[in-house]
């Protein structure tokens, strides 16, 4: 075998066997799905800004903050719920790991209540993905679009709460799933921090 | 040597802290809202807020800021990569508003 060979061969072995990041498989598995979902929100916010910002009637709906306040005071609270869990949980505190994940999913479910109580008067007002009263049509298809997602998002980390949480009290998961659901979690938090602005505040009825 | 449980509550003091910071600027977020400004000042403010948000969300609750720097690195430079080349049609934006001259 020549020297050549021999060099390729070393360097393939470094590419191939060695961890990326030194990260453990989960985490980085993760993170992956984060940066992909980001570019999903990323695509439809920017498709939503195109879309008002070049449509003369853009509707203004929302005659009251109070409901997006509190859903964005329970969503931010449940962040940090949920890093009391992972904390309690990587302390080896089982009950209180358990304790605060519960807490966290059923902030979870309040913030989906809330958001499905709002979506109801939309479309009790006349909303539909179509047409709404108030100006363009574009306006619902764009608005169920991205909190209809956001809310999947929302739902789908509730579902994955209460298993991970079951499960973590069961000692099947331990303490580093705690902390890849958190991550989920934080980021479906995070992506709330550019809805509201964007959909909501800014087509405040003044 | 601080114990487990020691070493768990300073975290949370910090967690706390990056909390309320959050809330606050979620807060300037329906302050902005209020102001009786011109919609493009009130979108470049409240995503100005927002990004701030992100950045401190990320950084602590995700704490991407105690992982190693390659990976930060790598998460920042691709995000902010794509996030940029996704901007690319906003001209054709203020086109539809102002008609001319390629609508007519």
């Amino acid at each position: 075998m020549s020297q050549a060979d021999l060099t390729m061969e070393a360097q393939t072995t470094d590419l191939t066997i060695g961890p990326a990041f030194s990260f453990p498989t989960k985490k980085l598995a993760i993170w992956l799905f984060i940066i992909a979902d980001t570019m999903t929100f990323a695509a439809c916010l920017v498709a939503y800004g195109f879309l008002r910002n070049g449509t003369p009637d853009w509707p203004r709906p929302f005659h009251s903050i109070t409901n997006v306040a509190l859903m964005t005071f329970i969503l931010l609270s449940s962040s940090l719920t949920m890093l009391i869990g992972l904390r309690s949980a990587k302390a080896g505190d089982k009950a209180g790991a358990f304790r605060w994940t519960m807490i966290t999913a059923a902030l979870g479910i309040v913030f989906a209540l809330l958001h499905v109580r709002e979506w109801l008067a939309l479309i009790n007002e006349g909303m539909t993905l179509f047409k709404n009263p108030w100006g363009t049509g574009l306006f619902g298809a764009s608005f169920f679009s991205i909190t209809g997602l956001h809310l999947t998002h929302v739902t789908c980390g509730v579902i994955a709460l209460l298993v991970v949480g079951v499960r973590y009290q069961g000692g099947r998961y331990n303490a580093d799933d705690i902390e890849i659901l958190g991550l989920y979690w934080h980021f479906v938090d995070l992506v709330w921090m550019f809805v509201v602005p964007l959909v909501y505040l800014l087509n405040l009825a003044h | 040597m601080a114990t487990a449980e020691e070493h768990k509550n300073n975290g949370i003091g910090k967690d706390v802290a990056i909390y309320v910071c959050l809330l606050a600027l979620a807060g300037l977020q329906f302050v902005i809202a209020y102001q009786h400004i011109d919609a493009s000042q009130m979108f470049s403010r409240m995503l100005a807020v927002a990004f701030v948000e992100a950045v401190l969300a990320a950084m602590f609750f995700m704490h991407l800021w105690s992982e190693k720097r390659g990976f930060l690195l790598f998460v920042a430079i691709f995000s902010i990569f794509v996030l940029l080349t996704l901007q690319y049609g906003w001209t054709d934006s203020f086109r539809m508003v102002s008609g001319a001259p390629f609508s007519k």
